[in-house]
């Protein structure tokens, strides 16, 4: 295979085998040399250039970076929304996309958690978290209305298994939609910013819930997030991204332990994370700006 | 749904509401001032107690109702057939591009054609005059019912077929468990003014192919409230026009709240309670 590890990152390629053989884990994504050029190749915008790192099985990664970087290509890409012009992503041994195979295949090992939430809005909750092991034949209609109905119990949701989306707030949705992508046993969770338009206080429940999720499903979270103080929160790494186009700045390592609590926010170690994460968002922050004002 | 009780609460509901009471009394007025218009002689529109006065008659007369009973048919045979015919066909135009190259400019041609210039065409066409006034009634309904299916499938969110497709939905469940779905509100409204659009071809239509045997219950073409009018104008009793056009009004009014009530039941997610 020909991955490259990222020149200078913590995640050698050493590693990762080392992290993948962690206690079974699976949903380990490598991201190897990949280019996106959106339109024709010559005229076209390159939001993702030459990029390369690793998300490791088991764990939360968090990618920050620029507005209109390049993330959610990343991550559409990832999830099989669209094509890559070059490069290889890989899903464990699996090749996602790569030569001769431009475009990955959706499917229910990655689901994803957008930004303005995709609950179904004719479909009530229960309905909308029962919703993939019924049309992927996994699970006759009954019984993934009663996973729905245990799953939805566990996080605290149950008493609103009957309202539809649009009746409840963003918090909840966001949760219900966690809800209903961890209903597919997927591998990876792939979440674009979703507590993006939420208030700081609901912020903060969010993130306790998802993490209180993680503990209890191991499942691999690739988390898009312009939020520094969120990202080291709740990253095992947080990889800042360059100004578009879209490739690895740094990779940080956020070295306390899970679970994490809201403590840990005023730590010092927290403090030092968070004014190197600032430093290197605001150098590219500061290019990309004047990279705007170039092209107007 | 929730019985007597919650029927008289709501009642309660809507008799204590301002816009309940701004509605009445904005009604009243202009009936007021009608009437006070009529009688001055200013028009020679009858006045609304004398229109009253006929209306108690003919409320006793059986052709009337038949009248309403005939125009009330085409209107819901031509409404029926336009939804029958226009939701698949928008469905498909807006799930496949080919019949969408196929159909569209062939629509787009015919739409801007009046449904009333249809009708002479219609009445050579097909083979009873019934029909052919159902027809271009349905023609009324039709391009509306097609254009909202279009619209409502195809602005349906990309991150709703996302989603669907990255937990294992086949094309026909994505079909059926989100486009379908998701046009319905537009279904909906493309309902409501479609059957608006129909009660005003349907008289037209009534009045242009005139009626034959409009006062005998048994007569095999003709009549309808179009054609009550049109009567009424020819025999001269002035009254009845106005009788008659409210009555049309009346009917469509009740046309469109029956459908929005029924668009409320498709729809339940639209209305939180
Ligand atoms: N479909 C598309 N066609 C052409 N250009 C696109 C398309 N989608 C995104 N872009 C461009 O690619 C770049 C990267 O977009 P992307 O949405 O991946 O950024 P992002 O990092 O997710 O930004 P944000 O933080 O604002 O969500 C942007 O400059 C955007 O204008
Ligand atoms: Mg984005």
């Amino acid at each position: 295979m020909n991955y490259e590890p990222p020149r200078g990152s913590p995640i050698a390629d050493a590693r990762a085998p080392a992290l993948a053989a962690q206690g079974g884990c699976k949903g380990a994504i490598r991201i190897a040399n990949v280019v996106k050029i959106y339109g024709s190749e010559g005229a076209g915008v390159r939001a993702v250039d030459d990029c390369t790192f690793h998300v490791p099985a088991g764990k939360i990664t968090v990618v920050v970076g620029p507005s209109g970087c390049g993330k959610t290509t990343l991550l559409n890409a990832i999830a099989g929304f669209h094509s890559i012009t070059s490069g290889t992503i890989h899903l464990d041994d699996a090749l996602l996309c790569g030569p001769g195979r431009p475009k990955a295949d959706p499917g229910p090992d990655r689901i994803v958690v957008f930004q303005n939430g995709a609950l179904f809005p004719w479909k009530t909750i229960v309905e909308n978290v029962a919703f993939g092991p019924i049309v992927q034949g996994r699970l006759s209609r009954k019984a993934a209305f009663e996973k729905a109905r245990m799953m939805l119990a566990e996080t605290g949701l149950h008493n609103l298994e009957t309202n539809y989306p649009g009746e409840i707030s963003s918090g909840m949705r966001r949760r219900v939609e966690i809800a209903r992508a961890l209903m597919n046993d997927p591998k990876v969770l792939l979440l674009d910013e979703p507590y993006r338009a939420l208030d700081s206080l609901t912020k903060s429940v969010m993130h306790e819930a998802l993490l209180e999720t993680f503990d209890r499903n191991r499942v691999t979270i690739f988390f898009i997030t312009h939020d520094l103080e969120e990202a080291i929160f709740l990253g095992h790494h947080v990889v800042i991204m360059t100004t578009r186009p879209c490739r690895p700045k740094k990779i940080l390592t956020v070295d306390i332990p899970h679970p994490r609590d809201y403590s840990v926010l005023t730590a010092k170690r927290f403090r030092e994370y968070l004014d190197e994460t600032v430093e290197a968002v605001h150098e590219e922050a500061l290019k990309a700006f004047a990279a705007g004002e170039r092209e107007r | 749904m929730q019985g007597a009780v919650g029927f008289a609460e709501r009642a309660g509901h809507i008799l204590l509401s301002a816009r309940f009471w701004r509605g009445t009394l904005a009604t009243a007025v202009f009936l007021l001032v009608w009437e006070a218009v009529a009688r001055a002689g200013l028009v020679r529109v009858p006045a609304p107690s004398s229109a009253l006065v006929t209306f108690n008659d003919l409320m006793r007369d059986p052709s009337f109702w038949f009248s309403w009973y005939l125009s009330t048919r085409r209107v819901f045979a031509g409404f029926l057939a336009a939804m029958l015919v226009g939701i698949p066909l928008g469905l498909g135009m807006a799930v496949s591009r080919i019949l969408y190259g196929i159909v569209f400019p062939v629509f787009e041609v015919l739409r801007p054609i009046p449904p009333l210039a249809w009708v002479p065409a219609a009445i050579i066409f097909w083979p009873t005059q019934e029909l052919s006034i159902m027809f271009v009634t349905f023609l009324g309904a039709f391009y509306t019912v097609v254009i909202n299916v279009i619209d409502g499938a195809q602005t349906i969110d990309l991150r709703y077929y996302q989603a669907a497709r990255s937990m294992g939905s086949s094309s026909w469940d994505i079909f059926r468990r989100i486009i379908l779905p998701g046009t319905v509100p537009s279904i909906v409204v493309g309902a409501t003014v479609g059957i608006g659009i129909a009660w005003a071809v349907v008289v037209a239509a009534e009045m242009i192919s005139g009626g034959g045997s409009v006062g005998s219950m048994g007569g095999a073409s003709g009549g309808g409230l179009g054609f009550f009018i049109w009567n009424s104008y020819v025999g001269g009793s002035y009254n009845q026009i106005v009788v008659g056009m409210i009555s049309i009004g009346i009917a469509g009014y009740i046309s469109s709240a029956l459908l929005r009530k029924l668009g409320e039941l498709v729809t339940p997610w639209l209305h939180e309670q």
